[in-house]
């Protein structure tokens, strides 16, 4: 009897890139619902629009370069930048913002540089920056947290769509439901010569950073524990993101805690958590080595903390990504592993 | 001896699947109407013929002998008459045919008078490792390296441990955890043969934690030799730990140096069935004729471990265990991660083979479509060698060899755990393999090469060597010519001057 003939192994594989994939975006369930109870219904509406012209781009992208569609759309890789772009983006941003972002990200920072598992840089945050840099003052338009405004003023989920679809809606005032973010109002006031101890005596600080936001960083941290936990994603780049981060900030903090935020409010301010778990985590524009990624997690952490003490911008999780996405291939090349039975160096 | 267990960087936590085969005892089967066997089944050369067509053989008669240091000898594996020595479908991931000898069994399996060296522990070491060699021993566990040449040692340094590889953790494979079960005697006896020809100082013998009827029968026959040289260890079931270089990570913390041999760290390794075989040849005079070969996976009717005769065609051992059932996809020799697809059940059983598989394809479903390298990093993770496969994948692809190998290709033993783990399930052992053969062959090449340029400098050399010898007979003929000829000349002036002196003679006068 004859047999038809294939290469060892014969089991079936163990997982999948849509199942991992996937995985990252159920762990950014519940830190999402945290975000719509602090914040509205904005992020999910941006995440739709974020989703439809993603997988719109994409298709267009692979038929373009002559790809089959079932396999890469079921990735859900181009679903996960489009999910990260909307978290990146104000709640209440127009809805062009995240089409032209994800357009972007999709595109020009993956698929023009061979699609999926060739990108050089995280195609979120190049699509995050590209919005940032161009479009300033509508990224900087934060809506405020619940418990600041009003119940007379708070933004319902229709208003909300017709904010981001048309615009406000006229009678109610901008100014009234946006705020700066945590980082953005320390950044300014400490500017303006006040110290921390006063500055966070204003009711949008909470225990630790900013009321609200905390809690989301408490989720995310959750989220990201529990992909550790799935084996989804491994210590190093997240635990070197927040010890850069924290480490340098407790230092500074050691020598003057009157103008130097503390470690707990540079971690749980902006997009620290969600950074260290679920952006800089992206295998393909990381570094491949257990230890590479270590070095690559500390230097966005120390990256963060210069641009938000120094930089021109408030946060700065996006430019450390894409500035390490750059060094990834040169951490590689000098942190291969010792090979089992070579000599140690 | 082993206080405490290390751990192995990478690998896998994989399903037994071997209980289906573990649930009945192992299964003699008679020998066979015809016999084939291959005249290589182990690494090295192939061995020689010895016998004719025609002639009548018994069980246990050599009918190839060793060629060579590396080679081992094949004994008929029972009586009757040899019809053929021809080219044969063997059991090879090639799918094609080598020399094998034919044998027509004449049904009443009778047997040559067995040697056996019952006074071995009086014996030198080289009478035992000569013995092992002519019973035609090699590695059981499905390498099937000559044995005696590892029971040899190393003259510059004393051995430490010998090793008894009982650990089986490739999925689907029982035939050691059976033996081990049913004749944990044989393979203690075995290990204390083994000790005596490598002069070692101890034996640890490895069983992973998931066979524990096997530890226990071993245990019961640690207390009947009590030989306290001999140590039964538990170890954790995680694949690969029965690789040879990862159980000795396990159980002494060193690793073997990547271009040298466990011997250079005082350690060698052997499997337990080899240990069993060892114990039949010496104490009972047997060669190597027969194995356990475990027969399962869902396209076999009666899953089993069954003792088969060395050149049984793998479809008379298929009828034996109730015939295939169901659909079967592929017909797999060895386990589900290293093993290799066979082309047809035409071929024997070999020495090599521990484990018959019929999967079908629910079991092993087709690979899905492969999606480009995400990097993950799942692969880095689970190499026991501690390598980077996605690295590896990446300059395999760029055919860039020489980063390939910077990359430690040469490294890797195929275990098949990056690729179980990828998401993207990419065939990296394939391409590993592939980069490999590519290697090899432009080494050959080159040394091809090298050869055909030495070959043409040197033929160059001799031509213009000719060339000047020539040149330089021609000259020196030319001289002599010319000698020759300035000779004619000075007798002419002589003529000349006699001439002259003649006239003036006749002047004067």
């Amino acid at each position: 009897m004859n047999f038809n003939q294939a290469p060892a192994p014969f089991l079936k594989p163990l997982t999948s890139v849509g199942a991992i994939m996937r995985q990252v975006l159920y762990a950014l369930v519940p830190a999402t619902i945290a975000y719509v109870w602090f914040f509205g219904w904005g992020i999910v509406i941006q995440m739709l629009i974020a989703v439809v012209f993603a997988l719109a781009a994409e298709a267009m992208m692979l038929s373009l370069r002559g790809r089959p569609l079932r396999p890469f759309l079921g990735d859900c890789s181009a679903l996960i930048t489009a999910v990260l772009l909307a978290w990146a983006l104000p709640p209440t941003a127009p809805w062009w913002l995240a089409a032209v972002g994800v357009i972007f990200a999709i595109v020009f920072a993956k698929h023009l540089y061979g699609g999926l598992g060739y990108n050089v840089f995280n195609p979120a945050m190049a699509g995050y920056v590209v919005l940032l840099i161009s479009f300033p003052q509508q990224m900087t338009q934060w809506i405020a947290p619940d418990f600041l405004i009003g119940e007379s003023v708070r933004l319902s989920f229709m208003e909300t769509l017709q904010a981001i679809f048309a615009g406000f809606p006229a009678g109610i005032d901008i100014d009234a439901v946006t705020a700066a973010t945590p980082l953005d109002h320390l950044r300014t006031q400490l500017s303006q010569g006040a110290v921390i101890q006063e500055i966070t005596t204003h009711p949008m600080y909470g225990m630790a950073a900013g009321h609200g936001w905390e809690w989301i960083g408490v989720f995310l941290l959750l989220g990201g524990a529990w992909l550790m936990y799935r084996r989804v994603i491994k210590w190093q780049i997240p635990a070197g993101v927040l010890l850069g981060l924290g480490g340098l900030a407790a230092i500074f903090w050691f020598i003057d805690p009157s103008t130097h935020a503390s470690p707990l409010f540079h971690v749980f301010s902006g997009a620290a958590i969600l950074g260290a778990f679920f952006i800089a985590t992206d295998p393909v524009s990381a570094p491949a080595s257990d230890k590479g990624r270590l070095i690559y997690g500390l230097c966005i952490g120390v990256l963060v903390y210069v641009i938000r003490a120094w930089g021109g911008y408030p946060d700065g999780i996006a430019f450390a990504v894409l500035l390490m996405n750059m060094a990834a291939p040169f951490i590689d090349h000098y942190t291969k592993p010792r090979t089992y039975g070579h000599e140690r160096p | 001896m082993a206080e405490r267990l290390h751990r192995f960087r990478g690998g896998l936590e994989l399903p037994g699947m071997k209980e289906a085969a573990t649930a009945s005892p192992i299964r003699v089967m008679p020998p066979p109407k015809r016999i084939v066997l291959p005249l290589s089944q182990h690494i090295g050369e192939p061995a020689k013929p010895r016998v004719a067509p025609g002639e009548r053989v018994l069980r246990g008669q050599m009918v190839a002998a060793a060629e060579g240091v590396i080679s081992a000898a094949i004994h008929a594996s029972t009586s009757g008459t040899v019809v053929a020595i021809e080219d044969h479908l063997v059991p090879h991931p090639s799918g094609l045919a080598a020399p094998c000898i034919i044998i027509d069994a004449d049904g009443r399996d009778e047997a040559i008078e067995p040697v056996p060296l019952s006074d071995w522990e009086n014996r030198d070491a080289g009478e035992i490792r000569e013995r092992v060699r002519d019973a035609g021993i090699v590695g059981l566990g499905g390498a099937a390296f000559p044995s005696w040449i590892k029971l040899s040692g190393n003259r510059d340094q004393p051995l430490d441990t010998l090793i008894l590889n009982g650990a089986e953790c490739e999925p689907c494979i029982s035939c050691d955890d059976m033996l081990m079960r049913e004749r944990a005697d044989e393979v203690i006896s075995g290990a204390r043969i083994m000790l005596r020809a490598l002069h070692a100082r101890h034996c640890l013998v490895a069983v992973e934690d998931n066979k524990p009827e096997a530890a226990e029968a071993l245990q019961a026959a640690l207390a009947k030799f009590a030989d306290p040289r001999i140590e039964l260890v538990i170890v954790p079931s995680r694949y690969p730990q029965g690789g040879e270089r990862q159980l000795i990570e396990t159980l002494t913390g060193r690793e073997v140096p990547h271009d040298g041999l466990p011997l250079d760290i005082g350690i060698v390794c052997h499997n337990v069935a080899t240990a069993a075989a060892v114990h039949r040849a010496v104490v009972h005079g047997e060669p190597l004729t027969s194995r356990i070969v475990t027969v399962t996976g869902g396209g076999v009717a009666e899953p089993c471990n069954v003792e088969a005769r060395i050149g049984t065609r793998m479809s008379e051992l298929i009828a034996f265990c109730g015939g295939y059932r169901g659909d079967v996809a592929r017909l797999i020799m060895g386990g589900p991660m290293m093993g290799f697809t066979l082309r047809s059940d035409d071929a024997p059983v070999i020495k090599a083979s521990n484990c018959l598989l019929a999967g079908t394809a629910e079991e092993f479903a087709p690979r899905r479509e492969t999606l480009p390298c995400i990097r993950c990093g799942a692969c880095a993770d689970a190499c026991p060698a501690s390598l980077l496969p996605q690295m590896l994948y990446w300059h395999t692809r760029a055919r860039d060899f020489e980063r390939v190998q910077e990359y430690d290709l040469f490294d890797c033993i195929e275990c098949g755990s990056c690729d179980l783990v990828c998401p993207s399930q990419i065939p990296l052992v394939s391409h590993f393999r592939y980069a490999k053969t590519e290697i090899w062959g432009k080494n050959e090449e080159r040394a091809k090469a090298d050869n055909a340029r030495r070959r043409h400098e040197a033929r160059q050399a001799r031509l213009e060597r000719e060339a000047r010898e020539q040149e330089e007979k021609r000259r020196r003929k030319l001289e002599a010519l010319e000698k020759m000829k300035s000779g004619d000349a000075k007798k002419a002036e002589i003529a000349a001057a006699l001439e002259r002196a003649q006239k003036r003679k006749e002047e004067r006068s």
